[in-house]
């Protein structure tokens, strides 16, 4: 463990050397308080609006982060040869692996943890109360769904041929989970079979991201979700993360690296 | 091969010359976006009013507090809308929801039922677009999603004023939007000059509106007690409905009735019953209950004879 622990020191110290995340931060900030400052109907308590612009961009930016940063770390090491070196030392593939997957989710962590304390902050100073509960919520499902997502970005980088097309096909595929996911079944019954079928084994199949979008329960101010619910949505989480990374590890373990 | 210089100078003439002989066709040309004041539609063109939707329903989506049906419940999406009926109207105090045949309330809603937040519909209202779990993780997922119907009440209504703002700017030919805004802050959040305002760009952009008439002379008649001024502008709406019907546009009765309804009531407070009977023939033309027209009009027939 410590091994991998060691591999995502390295991708966190890479991350935050990196300007991405500077650039998407300073980017939500400008945004959100350029919104924020036009006085619509002459009512300087009109906040929701604010609410839901803040995070949509910190959705946006968060899985851009995740996305690009899981994207690039096997075919970088591979690319830049330096994997020869880091396998040569006592380090398993599958703890390299983990690595990658610990600090790319540490880092997106990170990341999320300043993301919403600006968000906190702005809507704390125009609403004039701070749900702490409700926002520590919103975090953690929002951290769960970028490991799930790290980790089939990971898998997406031993399947796929290049950065740039696993970069698209995940961002694809998270997305539209994310609009479609939870309506799959309901598709399913428009249709006839065979279609049915498949369409509904997809609704079961996939992991279904939505459940840690509560973005509409944090802009209406609507109540906490019970901690049993949000447990269990970590451990569907975790059982889909393990899934994805079990699958890299398959198929990286036997990989030629040349 | 001549010299790079020479070649760079010819094409910068060139570009020169080009620039200055399609620059004035291009001040003049009728489809160029830059001649537009507004940002958005000099940035996406008429494309905009494909969005003014979206925006529309997102301010009826946050008077519901995020409980709203998705494009997969479309079938439902007409008869849940709850914002368009925010008009009150005439001799309907109170009344939030312009109630007809694709109402799906209980019948112990009707009449005069004023929904906020205190709306008591019960689960077969929910189920009406929900519907019951279909699924394991149908019924796991609604934790993380609104599903309880509830109004935006104590103000609270304000925060729908931001999606119908941006919803006129993208499509400024929707007097829907102007109309709902200004029933919202004249009515709920007592922003009765805003209101007026709105209503005044409103009609700039849409100069026909018999409806945006009408809402200025409510602000008149009900909240700034100007009847004068009301008087004239319902009168100027009537006129617009006519015109509009003339030119076989089919206007809403409903704005008919409104009007000729709130002009024989204004009559009727200056005990100028003539005016009163004049405007009730009016509105017994286009109203489903006749009769009871009639015999108000038969009413104040006697009282002036008296």
């Amino acid at each position: 463990m410590n091994n991998a622990f060691a591999v995502a020191g390295i991708v966190i110290k890479e991350m935050y050397r990196r300007k991405d995340f500077y650039v998407l931060f300073i980017l939500t900030a400008l945004i959100t308080l350029a919104m924020g400052s036009f006085k619509l109907f002459n009512d300087d308590r009109i906040v929701r609006y604010l609410k839901e612009i803040c995070l949509l961009l910190i959705w946006i930016s968060s899985l851009v982060i995740a996305i690009t940063t899981a994207a690039r770390q096997l075919p970088a090491e591979k690319e830049l040869r330096t994997i020869f070196p880091l396998l040569a030392k006592p380090i398993t593939r599958g703890q390299l692996i983990l690595g990658k997957f610990l600090g790319c989710w540490l880092a997106c962590g990170m990341a999320l943890l300043l993301f919403y304390v600006f968000f906190g902050i702005i809507s704390g100073a125009r609403e004039h109360q701070f749900p702490v509960f409700n926002y520590l919520q919103a975090l953690w499902l929002h951290w769960i769904l970028l490991a799930v997502v790290v980790a089939l970005v990971l898998f997406g980088s031993v399947v796929l041929s290049a950065v740039s097309v696993n970069v698209t096909i995940s961002f694809i595929v998270v997305v539209g989970i994310l609009f479609v996911g939870r309506h799959l079944n309901k598709v399913a019954l428009q249709l006839t079979e065979p279609a049915q079928s498949i369409v509904y084994s997809i609704y079961f199949a996939i992991p279904h991201l939505e459940f840690y979008d509560v973005r509409d329960l944090i802009i209406h101010d609507l109540p906490a979700i019970p901690w049993k619910i949000v447990i269990l949505a970590g451990g569907y989480g975790a059982c889909y993360t393990g899934l994805f990374l079990f699958a890299t590890w398959l198929i990286f373990r036997r990989k030629a690296l040349n | 091969m001549a010299s790079p210089a020479l070649i760079l100078g010819l094409l910068f003439a060139l570009c020169l010359s080009l620039g200055s002989a399609l620059g004035s066709w291009f001040q003049g040309w009728s489809g160029g976006r830059n001649q537009s004041a507004n940002v958005l539609n000099a940035l996406i063109g008429d494309s905009r009013r494909m969005f003014a939707n979206h925006f529309f329903a997102k301010a009826d989506a946050y008077f519901h507090s995020g409980y709203y049906p998705t494009i997969f419940d479309s079938q439902k999406r007409e008869e849940e809308s709850h914002l368009a009926g925010g008009h009150e109207p005439a001799g309907e105090e109170g009344e939030l929801h312009q109630h007809d045949e694709n109402c799906k309330h209980d019948e112990s809603d009707e009449p005069g039922h004023q929904h906020d937040a205190s709306c008591n519909h019960d689960d077969s209202e929910e189920a009406s677009f929900l519907g019951k779990p279909k699924d394991w993780i149908d019924r796991f997922s609604r934790n993380f999603y609104p599903v309880h119907h509830s109004h935006l009440e104590k103000g609270g209504e304000r925060e729908l004023l931001p999606w119908l703002r941006v919803s006129a700017e993208l499509d400024p030919q929707r007097v829907e939007t102007y109309t709902i805004a200004a029933y919202w802050l004249r009515s709920r959040l007592g922003k009765v000059k805003e209101a007026e305002q709105f209503l005044r760009e409103g009609l700039r952009a849409n100069p026909g509106s018999c409806e945006i008439y009408f809402e200025l002379g409510r602000i008149h008649a009900e909240d700034l007690k100007e009847p004068a001024m009301a008087r004239n502008l319902w009168e100027i709406a009537l006129r617009k409905w006519a015109a509009q019907e003339k030119a076989g546009e089919k206007p809403d009765g409903f704005v008919f009735q409104e009007i000729t309804g709130n002009l024989a009531k204004l009559a009727l407070n200056e005990n100028d019953f003539e005016q009163a009977i004049y405007y009730l023939k009016f509105l017994k033309q286009k109203s489903p209950t006749p009769d009871r027209i009639e015999a108000q009009i038969q009413e104040l027939e006697l009282k002036l004879k008296k």
